[in-house]
């Protein structure tokens, strides 16, 4: 579980968070939500600490950030940032052994090997391996990113926006694939999304984010109300029950 | 890759072989020792400034500037116009070889790890704003220098002048010795930072995901960059471009992203333009041009090309 006490951030006078509170169940997909500027990067990176925390506190299974080694919570917890910057003369299979690197420290060993190659079947990237990432589609660009962020072999993933600039089927196979690797693989998987029917389809958990706190927080069922719209996006929809899962009218 | 790698290494020791040989006369005995000086002195110059060049561009997260470019050549003469200003050309002359260099070398570390760790990373994310930093350091360096230099004496310009320029045909061997020694170490730990380089090529997001000590390997990495320009810098004089030319055709001919090649390749290809160019204007040019004035004018020309084209990775 993800414990996140109390935690507040700023730059300069800018308040992004305001004392959240809040636990990320383990071996589920929680996704955050919330309009732009609500502070779900924010809060995204300050887990994954990309940025320093300032006040409150965070604990990542038995580790607290701030007092355990970096190399540690490499391994227990991988990100992938929203922008990350791409190397154009990096094969997929170079990318994706950087995964490793907290294990192997730049000498690679049989094992690491083998994780890289399991990663690259798991993303359906064995086919690409040899390609240099800027020869890829933008979804094949993504799904290497989170096969780097996979081999990472960590039971926390965090994912910032991963479906953007992806079309529907791209977006849809990946959300597919994060499902598996929940419920197979037992990951912890945070994921901020733009479409809430994304959430509210694949995702265990939901917490609705807006003006840097917590808003509402629960299974989509529960939360994916007329409410929520109105009051965390500012907006009216009408939502309707399909297969059990709350869905949006837009 | 490698057998790029095996290329650039021949050409190296063709390089070594035509400089020392090449129109040699007289004792066998006095052309190793005084060519071989010189040489030793090319090479150390050479792998140390397409080193750090490779690490500045790479803690930079970019592949334009270098440190040369950011000033820190202006400040190399602004600190021995200073020294001359201060303590008078008659006295800086009679200072030996050795105290100039260890002065000289010490003063620009501190400087150049002081500018670097702190106004640089400040501006590490954008490219115009750490350009402009460079040009306004070294127009500060260069102001300082000129206000120094008009009030001296002519002679003690002269003085001046005559080290301003890079220069390989007066190398002292004792001093040769020291900056080898500090070189070596200083390159000795650059190779051992080679797989948290790469790491740090990705990006500082996925660099401190992946369990970098960001902040300790950006410091390591200025260290021994400071170190090595210095060092090199206060042993022969600026080379401003050396670093660009030879780092930006190093990725041409080794297009990876791995520092083990890199830096390897960017050494040779560094070799190849310092021994191979000083021996072309010895022997064939006899002296005509200084090698340094030729390095800038190509590698000028390509930091222009590069920025025109807002080459940045």
């Amino acid at each position: 579980m993800i414990s996140i006490r109390n935690l507040s951030y700023q730059i300069g006078e800018s308040q992004i968070l305001t004392d959240v509170s809040v636990d990320i169940p383990h071996g589920k997909i929680t996704a955050l939500v919330g309009p732009n500027g609500a502070g779900k990067s924010s809060l995204l990176s300050l887990i994954a600490r990309l940025v320093p925390r300032q006040t409150g506190s965070i604990d990542v299974g038995d580790l607290t950030i701030g007092e355990c080694s970096n190399r540690d919570l490499a391994k227990r917890l991988s990100i992938l940032p929203q922008m990350p910057d791409l190397l154009p003369r990096l094969s997929v299979q170079e990318l994706v052994s950087f995964g490793r690197y907290p294990y192997h420290q730049g000498r690679p060993g049989p094992e690491d090997d083998e994780y890289v190659s399991h990663a690259l079947e798991v993303f359906g990237l064995t086919e690409l391996a040899s390609r240099s990432v800027d020869e890829l589609s933008g979804g094949q660009r993504q799904r290497a990113q989170i096969a780097m962020t996979f081999a990472q072999d960590t039971d926390y993933m965090l994912l910032d926006e991963p479906l953007n600039n992806l079309d529907i089927a791209a977006s849809r196979s990946l959300m597919a694939l994060l499902r598996d690797l929940a419920e197979t693989h037992g990951k912890t998987i945070v994921i901020v999304l733009h479409d809430i029917n994304y959430a509210s389809r694949y995702a265990d958990w939901l917490i609705a984010m807006a003006d840097g706190r917590i808003c509402v927080k629960g299974t989509p069922l529960d939360t994916v109300t007329p409410s929520l719209l109105r009051d965390v996006f500012n907006t009216d929809a009408s939502i309707q029950n399909i297969d059990g899962l709350p869905v949006v009218i837009v | 890759m490698h057998r790029r790698l095996i290329w650039l290494g021949l050409f190296v020791v063709i390089c070594f072989v035509a400089y020392m040989s090449f129109g040699a006369r007289g004792p066998l005995s006095f052309v190793i020792s005084f060519r071989g000086t010189k040489l030793a002195a090319l090479l150390l110059v050479g792998v140390s400034i397409s080193t750090s060049t490779v690490l500045f561009q790479t803690i930079t997260q970019n592949r334009i500037l270098t440190p040369s470019i950011m000033g820190f050549d202006a400040l190399y003469v602004l600190i021995l116009t200073a020294a001359v200003f201060f303590l008078g050309g008659m006295n800086f002359t009679s200072l030996s070889d050795q105290t100039i260099f260890i002065v000289t070398a010490c003063a620009m570390t501190l400087s150049a790890f002081a500018l670097f760790s702190t106004l640089l990373r400040k501006t590490q994310n954008n490219l115009m704003q750490m350009i402009l930093t460079g040009i306004i350091l070294g127009a500060l360096f260069r102001s300082l220098t000129s206000f120094m230099q008009r009030m001296i004496d002519p002679n003690e310009f002269a003085v001046i002048q005559n080290v301003s320029y890079a220069r390989f045909t007066q190398i002292e061997t004792d001093l040769l010795a020291i900056a080898a020694a500090l070189c070596g170490l200083a390159l000795i730990f650059a190779w051992r930072m080679r797989f948290e380089l790469d790491v740090i090529t990705l990006g500082r997001e996925t660099a401190i995901n992946l369990g970098l000590d960001l902040k300790r390997a950006e410091l390591k990495a200025l260290m021994i960059t400071a170190v090595l320009v210095a060092i090199s810098t206060a042993l022969v004089g600026p080379m401003a471009f050396l670093g660009l030319l030879v780092v930006s055709l190093a990725r041409i001919v080794t297009p990876v992203e791995k520092h083990s090649v890199i830096f390897v390749s960017a050494a040779f290809i560094s070799a190849i333009t310092l021994v191979g160019g000083q021996t072309l204007l010895e022997r064939v040019f006899r002296f005509s041009t200084p090698l340094s004035v030729v390095i800038d004018l190509v590698g000028g020309a390509l930091f222009l090309i590069l920025l025109i084209k807002g080459h940045r990775k």
